[in-house]
């Protein structure tokens, strides 16, 4: 017996393990209500409120693809549609003065976007992979595509507006300034991460990341995968609904782009890049990419392409995303074999980075010939000002790009015999994850 | 009279104008350890697929605890007792040994579809798991990735899986292929003691397991069973000897 609770008891003492974790949840609580304090100005707020929503929306697109192994190319309907939904809401809310605080509204998304998947999930998650991500992007298409054809409820192109503070009040609160609204989105965004969190941690929510891994065995442990595809996908489209919601809150507007193909690709990437393996890597993602478009915007006219090749990098060279990457190192940290990676990185690291700034240059050049042809060749981009017309920038580009490669390659190849080495170091001390 | 645990009646399964099983009848009685033997292609593993409901037969019947079960999904079919393993280890490749067995004796223990219960809270989910963790020999392995383990040791976890709901009836798909003689010892022993008051129908291709392990044996040759007895009867069955044991000593 006492070599069974031994198994039974979890490695670590259960009391300090406890500690952290609710330790961390109230330090996650308590920095969201004093980021304000840092980033006091109300570009930055809105940025915030940003990326709470779009925090939601990506931890609701792993329930999907991370947790239950379904892409979906259409998962803006949901978010979407409940963005509209609060609007009309909103509006009836107030014509009608029902007594119902700007606070609970976001529930009326989530209703909406749960009553949707619904209806629109019984049948995709009948299957997985290629056939369910070929219906979801159907269904996208038709939802957005009706989105425009539907005037009276989904207002054209102009899309439907509201005006959050006729609403009830909470206390002195009307929710006109920015700092309010912010806090209204960090206390959803807290719900949201908590419930979201809690739920992978339940028999359901271990149940989804089985279906993912081999839908075909849990049918032999008594499971219907059917059954867990569509209730992931309502809960999915539930707190996609309370995302959409606060965005819609946030404009005070819905139009057609919420819900549409562009919308689903973001929280795809947003989603991907940040890690769809681990439950915190969506969160990581959705700061980064919503971080990441503002702030590209404003050094290149390009940033899209930018985007599109980092999306590509990420993909092709770390498939985890960026919390893969990290939690990769988890073992030879463990095990003490992570140094000689580290030195090897630093190695590589240099041409690596003059190969990328070449590539920039380089792009940057055909940009400014190509969007700007003809005009005054000097030009700034990433804050660096450079003459695209010169044909020593030219020559700069290409041996940057060039000898950054060549080096590069070598070094690379000795980050994997270093990176080989530390690993198998590590699973010999036991320390596989 | 014993009852049967399973039993197939005159069951067929064709593929277009290809018949894998030819009108088998079959019955394993409970609590019997039932070996399937035949040479390859004979139509085992198809079978295996038919009992447990991933393909349906074309014809016949086919019964789980005298209740019809021919054209129940898989699922209903683990739901009334029965459990499978595959040829080919068909585990969680991403998650550990411990959630690999955890994941297969939810639903036995009731706790279904559950998104309201914390799963780390479940005393009793928590100590079966370990108990059987124990049985399988893999408590030293518990939080290694399935997917990561050595090829002995997924074939014990898929063992493990399989028994880990406590379906009264186990169909094991060659459980040592492809294992030493020293593993397949040790998985052996294995399947003895975890099948203790069980049924238990077993695919094998080693001899001695077969006979060292099974109360009867059914001889499958191109999809009918062409004996059925204890070890000493099928052993000295002409039909046997000529189809299959005496190509293999040949």
């Amino acid at each position: 017996m006492s070599e069974l609770s031994k198994v039974a008891a979890a490695p670590r003492s259960v009391s300090s393990k406890k500690r952290r974790f609710y330790g961390s949840w109230i330090a996650t609580a308590l920095a969201l209500l004093a980021l304000p304090y840092i980033f006091s100005s109300g570009g930055s707020l809105t940025t915030l409120s940003l990326i709470g929503t779009s925090i939601i929306f990506s931890l609701s697109y792993n329930i999907l693809l991370g947790q239950t192994g379904m892409l979906s190319f259409g998962h803006a309907v949901y978010y979407g549609l409940g963005g509209f939904a609060t609007i009309h809401g909103m509006n009836l809310i107030a014509g009608s003065k029902l007594p119902v605080p700007l606070p609970l509204v976001p529930l009326i998304g989530g209703l909406t976007g749960l009553f949707f998947a619904a209806i629109f999930g019984w049948v995709p998650t009948r299957r997985s992979r290629t056939a369910f991500a070929m219906i979801s992007l159907g269904l996208g298409e038709l939802v957005a595509s009706s989105s425009l054809i539907l005037r009276s409820f989904f207002g054209g192109e102009a899309g439907i507006s509201a005006n959050r503070t006729k609403l009830l009040p909470v206390f002195d609160w009307n929710f006109g300034p920015q700092i309010q609204i912010y806090y209204l989105v960090a206390f959803w965004t807290f719900l949201a991460v908590v419930a979201m969190y809690a739920l992978t941690r339940t028999p359901f929510g271990r149940m989804c990341n089985a279906v993912r891994d081999n839908p075909e065995r849990v049918q032999f442990v008594g499971y219907d995968p059917h059954v867990i595809r569509f209730l992931a996908f309502c809960f999915a489209g539930f707190f996609a609904g309370i995302a959409g919601a606060l965005t819609a809150i946030n404009f005070e507007i819905a139009n057609a782009a919420y819900l549409g193909a562009m919308q689903s690709s973001v929280v795809l990437m947003a989603a991907y890049i940040g890690g769809v393996r681990f439950f915190i890597g969506p969160i990581i993602g959705a700061i980064f990419v919503t971080y990441l478009l503002l702030a590209l915007s404003d050094v290149t006219a390009v940033w899209q392409l930018y985007f599109g090749l980092f999306f590509i990098a990420v993909v092709m060279f770390t498939p985890g995303g960026i919390t893969g990457l990290l939690m990769k190192h988890r073992p030879l940290v463990r095990a003490g074999t992570l140094f000689t990676v580290l030195r090897a990185y630093l190695v590589a690291l240099v041409p690596t980075l003059t190969m990328i700034a070449g590539l920039i240059l380089a792009i940057e050049i055909v940009a400014q010939h190509m969007l700007n042809a003809g005009e005054d060749p000097h030009t700034k981009a990433f804050g660096v000002h450079f003459n695209a017309a010169s044909p020593l920038i030219w020559l700069l580009a290409a041996a940057l790009v060039i000898g950054g490669f060549v080096v590069a390659h070598r070094t690379w190849r000795w980050v994997e015999k270093a990176w080989d080495e530390a690993l198998i170091a590590a699973r010999e001390k036991g320390f596989y994850t | 009279m014993t009852s049967s645990a399973i039993e197939l009646r005159g069951v067929l399964k064709s593929f277009g104008n290809t018949s894998v099983i030819r009108y088998v009848n079959l019955t394993v009685v409970k609590c019997e350890r039932h070996a399937l033997i035949g040479p390859n292609g004979a139509g085992k593993t198809t079978l295996f697929n038919l009992i447990s409901g991933y393909t349906k037969p074309t014809a016949g019947r086919i019964l789980l605890k005298d209740e019809i079960v021919s054209g129940l999904r898989p699922y209903q079919i683990n739901r009334r007792g029965l459990s499978r393993s595959f040829q080919v280890s068909n585990v969680f490749p991403n998650m550990s040994v411990w959630e690999n067995i955890r994941c297969a004796l939810l639903w036995a223990t009731g706790h279904r579809y559950a998104f309201w219960k914390n799963i780390d809270n479940l005393t009793e989910v928590h100590e079966r798991t370990a108990q059987i963790l124990q049985d399988i020999n893999l408590v030293s392995r518990r939080d290694v990735p399935a997917g990561l383990l050595a090829y002995a040791e997924q074939r014990t976890l898929e063992i493990g899986i399989t028994i880990a709901g406590g379906a009264d009836v186990i169909l094991l798909d060659e459980p040592t292929a492809g294992m030493s003689r020293a593993e397949t010892e040790r998985a052996v022993a294995l399947i003895r003691r975890l099948t203790e008051g069980r049924t238990l129908l077993i695919i094998e291709h080693d001899m001695s397991v077969v006979f060292g392990l099974a109360d009867r044996i059914s001889v499958l040759v191109y999809g009918q069973i062409i004996a059925s007895g204890t070890p000493e009867e099928v052993r000295g069955n002409p039909k046997v000897k000529e189809a299959y044991l005496g190509e293999e000593a040949a």
